[in-house]
């Protein structure tokens, strides 16, 4: 009773929430797989969500917590994708294990992101605002830019490897595991939701972890303010540098866990638009609010999948919607509105409660 | 021989985004906001100019002045209705809706246009000066893209330096606060700094749309991240940054392009961005900020 109590204290109010949220609407769409009440679209959608979900987790680490702006989490899902899933085509020609083949190319795809975590990390701790944000956007056009050209096979030779132009020669059983701009080709389809939703806990773990961990505080008291954390003795770089790099792990991870849901993945996929895409799940959700960006990855990717039915109109709802969310939410008479809408809806429901007591 | 056109060409690809970051860093200088609904009004002022020309089959001249108007227009319309209410708002909002109005713009001009590939009308005139006995030819085009930007440059200048509004812009990119005191219309002044980004797109547009003539809905987005590059590149919220740094990136882009790898020219152009960054941490030109307790 007293472990329930403290699941529901208000530290760790949110943590409890997130878990359970995520189990439930992992029971909700089994049922509904086991029933048949699901649209194979839905279905479908499953993986990516995941995917989705933990590189929006990811990138609030960077932006709600560390309070640096990135767009470059799709160049991180990128190379953690590629790599993964290279990684994951090998494995497959030795191991028969789908799942720990799956495992591997995350963890692959994890490690070489934090890699280039640290590479673009280090020097741009020094930058500030949108200069970061600069960076980061320019590392993802970089990457799609050199995957893109990236030529990658093996056969009986061994590994083949061209870059710009494809010198690759395979011979006739050979096959090409990174086509250029065609992208990843002939990838094994093995992700699956329940890994995806276990690879979701497993992140919201590392991120709780870290959030309430005293890196976590330090990092925190770095985006409230910088100077007063300075000036307490807090290493700023360093805990700013490990947030960075846990954040480009769990994308390259994502990523990873993305590609091995399709049997082909071009480069494209990754540009600067899923980077900005991801960053409005983080923002519509609230910054460093974990459960607001899990709703808003769901409900933002599924819905415009449901306006299909307006397919010409449904990115312009869209638009309209994300510009009137923010205007809603920001601004000082909007608020107003809703403050007094609220106090009325609460004295309505007061005068009931008052109405029935005196019964 | 080749190493002079290459230079001629990617000064003049280097004037047309110098163009569009004089947009970026204005606006950036005084609302303190990143538009990234800059590089889709460039598409908008490129459709205009071809239902314009190809439509109602006006002259070359109406084209762009129509243009440039409703581009102004837009811009001063956009910063009313979706910027305007988020002033005190935190950067990050202000950006997912400036994010917001660049799919709206691409997404209604794909319903409006269609997404097909669109030929833009030769406005400017073709043909070409013959140096070295015609072994170097340089189109018109070329010439007139690289004088325009440097009359824009001049022009804006002396307008930023020596005139009431350009005094007000100074002085609410200084302190947006102690210029209100001061009885300066700070909300008239950002929608003036709207206005003339907006119209310095719509030449960009042309000129662009000029240079390469497809136009899609999906036309502004590159030129537009490649210019706020450049603007970054030369210092954000610089002018003679925005044109040093649209320069230096037209000249990197061409160079690798033609000398190294057309594949691989914007990985190199945002290496070099990098580089410079982390040599440099607020751009060539940019003013070093001190921090305040």
């Amino acid at each position: 009773m007293r472990y329930l109590k403290s699941m529901f204290s208000s530290k760790n109010r949110a943590r409890t929430i997130s878990f359970l949220m995520v189990i439930v609407f992992y029971a909700i769409i089994q049922s509904a797989i086991a029933t048949r009440s699901i649209s194979s679209l839905m279905k479908g959608m499953m993986v990516p969500l995941c995917a989705y979900v933990i590189a929006a987790l990811a990138l609030n680490l960077v932006v709600g917590i560390l309070g640096d702006l990135s767009l470059g989490q799709a160049g991180f899902m990128s190379v953690g994708g590629y790599f993964g899933a290279t990684v994951a085509t090998l494995a497959l020609q030795h191991v028969n294990n789908e799942l720990l083949v799956l495992l591997i190319a995350v963890l692959a795809g994890a490690l070489i992101a934090a890699v280039f975590g640290v590479i673009i990390g280090v020097p741009i701790l020094k930058l500030q605002g949108d200069y970061l944000a600069i960076v980061t956007l320019a590392f993802g056009e970089i990457v799609k830019t050199i995957v893109s050209n990236i030529y990658l096979g093996f056969d009986e030779n061994g590994l083949q490897f061209a870059f710009v132009n494809d010198t690759t020669r395979l011979s006739s059983t050979g096959t090409m595991i990174i086509n250029g701009p065609i992208g990843l080709s002939g990838n094994a389809r093995i992700s699956t939701f329940t890994i995806g939703i276990v690879l979701v806990l497993l992140t919201l773990i590392i991120i709780y972890n870290l959030m309430y961990s005293r890196q976590g505080r330090a990092v925190m008291a770095v985006r409230d303010n910088r100077i007063a954390a300075l000036s307490v003795g807090v290493d700023v770089s360093k805990y700013k540098l490990m947030a960075f790099v846990v954040s480009a792990a769990l994308a390259g991870a994502a990523g990873a866990f993305y590609c091995m849901n399709y049997s082909t993945v071009s480069p494209a996929k990754f540009d600067f638009n899923t980077s900005i895409m991801i960053l409005v799940y983080v923002v519509l959700g609230g910054l460093g609010n974990m459960n607001g960006t899990i709703i808003a990855t769901a409900v933002l990717l599924i819905l415009p999948e449901q306006l299909r039915e307006f397919k010409d109109y449904r990115m312009v709802i869209y638009a309209i919607i994300l510009i009137a969310m923010m205007i809603i939410t920001n601004n000082q008479k909007c608020r107003n509105v809703l403050e007094k809408i609220k106090d009325g809806i609460a004295k309505i429901f007061r005068r009931k409660k008052g109405a029935a007591d005196h019964e | 021989m080749i190493l002079l056109s290459s230079l001629i060409n990617g000064l003049s690809l280097g004037s047309i985004y110098a163009l569009i970051a004089l947009g970026y860093t204005m606006v950036y200088g005084i609302a303190k906001m990143l538009n990234f609904a800059h590089g889709d009004i460039i598409m908008v002022g490129a459709y205009v100019a071809f239902f314009a020309s190809f439509s109602f089959g006006l002259p070359a001249i109406v084209c762009i002045i129509l243009a440039i108007v409703a581009c102004v227009l837009l811009g001063v319309i956009i910063e009313g209705l979706a910027y305007k209410p988020l002033r005190q708002a935190p950067s990050l909002s202000v950006l997912i809706t400036a994010i917001g109005v660049s799919y709206l713009l691409q997404n209604s001009s794909q319903l409006l246009f269609g997404s097909a590939t669109k030929i833009f009308p030769s406005l400017l005139g073709n043909g070409s000066f013959k140096f070295f006995d015609g072994k170097l030819s340089v189109p018109y085009l070329t010439i007139l893209t690289i004088v325009v930007c440097v009359l824009i440059i001049i022009v804006l200048q002396w307008f930023i330096n020596h005139t009431e509004t350009g005094r007000c812009m100074r002085a609410c990119s200084e302190d947006k606060g102690a210029a209100q005191l001061m009885g300066i219309n700070v909300n008239r002044t950002i929608s003036a700094t709207f206005a003339i980004g907006s119209g310095l797109a719509a030449v960009a547009a042309i000129l662009l749309c000029s240079m390469y003539p497809s136009i899609s809905p999906t036309l502004g987005s590159m030129p537009g991240i490649k210019a706020f590059t450049a603007a970054v590149f030369g210092g954000i919220g610089s002018i003679p940054g925005a044109f040093l740094g649209g320069l230096l990136l037209g000249l990197i882009e061409t160079f690798s392009n033609v000398f190294i790898s057309a594949q691989l020219s914007d990985a190199i152009v945002f290496t070099v961005l990098i580089v410079v960054l982390l040599v440099k941490p607020t751009g060539i030109l940019g003013k070093k900020i001190s921090e305040k307790v």
